[in-house]
């Protein structure tokens, strides 16, 4: 038997990152998401697999430091929660840019502003949408469970490096700081620099006789240049929404209506759903486990067996908008949401959905 | 004597260094960061660490160092080199990483980054050139501008009531006890060139002695922003900057 060890949803992260062969951590504290970086400096990873770990000046630092280190074609890592990753835009409009692979965890609180230390999910336009100026997206993990916080620290380097893209874990305060089993898995050896130079080609290992330069930089200032940087970008996107959308369905297939909820409210929303179903309302949950690419097509597979679908989410409506671009108004597509850090109950969704289809 | 006869190599006096691309530069005519990028190149070949060194090019007129200088390069975000540097080291404790920024990537937008990594004792070499200006970006008031000084962001010269005094961050970078190496010099001739080489040099030899930062800044000309001629700028350079940066090693430990 795999072991097995009950930990926060933070604590997996670290443990994950050290275990998957990261080869450095850079961060700037900030809740609820610090014990990442305490349980990291506790674990002294440089002594065992080398990795390093750095508390940086800002989390305009940690971001850079990222940039620094993925150029090098090294694993790096940061995580911080909303309004440090608000800091970290730049550098990650830049390291989209400069097509350099990175995992940013992003355990959410509320906002905007310095709002609350308290659970939230506003900021998936951010983490989907851009945040960083210019056309960029990046792969956007949610996990709902510790495991999976830990498991995808893993995932999200593998994404991260096949695509050369930025890849997030867009968690969230409750999933962060909630404590359940985790099986830890095996060990990965970091990449050794030969490893390195072999499948990395283009990182910055020092030019030797036999290559030219490695550049790494965003800059393009002729005009067809950098519409060809752009298109490259896209193509990648593309190939994302086409080879790695990721999803989790409860009881849809025989479903007249559907909620679409991620992270922590999609546990809450799995609780409604099985209340729904003893009273005989023939709910299902889609559970989207990337938020970029979104699961647009499983939407699009159910509307037509569906009466409606409802967006739940620690916000005022924003993954809501993906829903209902998919929807394309076909059925109608509610909403329920609460903010402040207040986490409703499977019954208080239950009541919302009642209210929203009898409206 | 025919050209051939006198082009032989026992005759050779010089040549330029291979680590030196031979892509045009697109500075302006007299201005010193050319200079300073052959004697960086100079430095590398004469070391023998082009394969080990990485550089890490800024927002500035400088963005496109890499085009100069044959070794791997990471652009940075304005302000952002130090940080990308620290990574890089802690990462490649076996390469030689230096950054290379201008006044306001360094002392403006980046000076947080620079003062940590300085002060937390990067093995790095950071090259600054401080112009007074933004070169870039067609000659705005930098934090290092002189009083009096007429850039496009301060029409009238520089107020202190309205802009604050010349920022000195090399006397601050040298208050740190993360720095081994703390120096200004300039380029505008001969003998400060090879004073410069000599101290850029002695930085990247620190880094491989784990010493901690060595940081090298160079005053310099951007006789496009200043509006004189080169051999104007180089005069004004001596006759005004070189009062409030004066030459020579603030800290050599
Ligand atoms: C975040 C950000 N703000 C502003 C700019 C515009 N910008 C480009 S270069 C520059 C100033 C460069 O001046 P300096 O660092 O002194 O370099 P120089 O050109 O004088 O060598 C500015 C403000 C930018 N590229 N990014
Ligand atoms: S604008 Fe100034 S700093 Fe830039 S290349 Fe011209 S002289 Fe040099
Ligand atoms: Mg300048």
């Amino acid at each position: 038997m795999a072991e097995k060890i009950l930990m926060k949803g933070n604590e997996a992260i670290a443990h994950a990152a050290i275990r998957c062969g990261c080869d450095g951590y850079f961060g700037y504290p900030i809740t609820p998401q610090s014990e990442i970086m305490e349980t990291l400096m506790e674990e002294q990873p440089w002594e065992t697999t080398g990795m390093v770990v750095l508390q940086a000046e800002s989390e305009t630092s940690s971001i850079n430091m990222l940039y620094g280190g993925a150029s090098c074609g090294k694993k790096v890592m940061t995580s911080s929660s909303s309004p440090g990753l608000s800091l970290m835009c730049e550098g990650l409009s830049y390291l989209a840019g400069a097509e350099l692979p990175c995992l940013v965890v992003n355990v959410v609180r509320g906002g905007p502003g310095l709002g609350t230390i308290q659970p939230g999910q506003g900021d998936y336009f951010q983490a989907c949408k851009g945040g960083g100026h210019g056309d960029y997206r990046m792969i956007v993990l949610a996990p709902a469970s510790a495991q999976e916080m830990y498991d995808f620290v893993d995932l999200s380097f593998e994404l991260a490096f096949k695509y050369r893209n930025p890849a997030m874990i867009l968690s969230d305060g409750v999933i962060g700081q909630m404590m359940e089993k985790v099986e830890l898995r095996p060990m990965k050896p970091r990449w050794t620099n030969e490893e390195i130079i072999k499948s990395m080609p283009w990182a910055t290992t020092g030019k030797t006789p036999d290559r030219k330069q490695n550049v790494i930089t965003s800059l393009a200032l002729d005009a067809a240049v950098h519409e060809r940087l752009n298109h490259t970008l896209i193509a990648k996107y593309k190939q994302m929404e086409d080879e790695e959308v990721r999803f989790e369905s409860v009881q849809c297939e025989d479903a007249e209506h559907v909620i679409v909820a991620y992270g922590c409210m999609a546990r809450i929303c799995e609780s409604t759903i099985e209340m729904a179903r003893k009273e005989g309302i023939k709910l299902g949950l889609l559970r989207p486990i990337t938020l970029f690419p979104f699961p647009k097509k499983e939407i699009n597979r159910l509307v037509p067996h569906l009466k409606s679908m409802m967006s739940v989410e620690l916000s005022t409506g924003q993954m809501l908008e993906d829903v209902q671009l998919a929807v394309n108004g076909r059925i109608p597509v509610n909403f329920f949401g609460r903010l402040g850090g207040i986490v409703p109950s499977p019954e208080e969704v239950l009541e919302a959905f009642k209210n929203s289809i009898n409206k | 004597m025919d050209i051939k006869d006198i082009m032989k190599p026992e005759n050779m006096v010089y040549s330029k260094t291979p680590v030196l691309t031979s892509t045009t530069m697109h500075y302006c005519p007299g201005c010193s960061h050319g200079t300073v990028h052959k004697l960086i190149a100079e430095v590398i070949e004469e070391m023998g660490i082009q394969e080990k060194t990485i550089g890490i090019s800024p927002v500035g007129c400088a963005v496109f160092a890499y085009n100069y200088v044959d070794i791997d390069w990471q652009q940075a975000a304005h302000g952002r080199a130090p940080a990308l540097a620290t990574a890089t080291k802690r990462l490649h404790p076996e390469k030689y990483v230096f950054t290379y920024q201008g006044d306001g990537d360094l002392a403006s937008i980046g000076t947080a980054e620079i003062m940590h990594a300085c002060n937390r004792g990067e093995n790095i070499v950071v090259i600054f050139i401080n112009n007074g200006i933004y070169g870039m970006t067609g000659g705005q008031m930098a934090p290092t501008t002189l009083i009096g000084m007429k850039t496009a962001t301060s029409p009238y010269g520089r107020d202190p009531k309205l802009h604050g005094m010349p920022l000195k961050i090399t006397n601050l970078i040298a208050q740190l006890d993360g720095t081994c190496y703390v120096t200004r010099q300039a380029v505008h001739n001969a003998a400060a060139a090879r004073k410069t080489k000599r101290a850029i040099r002695k930085a990247f030899e620190n880094s491989a002695l784990g010493k901690g930062t060595s940081f090298v800044e160079v005053v310099s000309t951007c006789n496009s922003g200043w509006k004189l001629s080169p051999v104007a700028a180089n005069e004004w350079m001596v006759e005004n900057m070189f009062p409030e940066y004066p030459m020579g090693d603030l800290k050599d430990r």
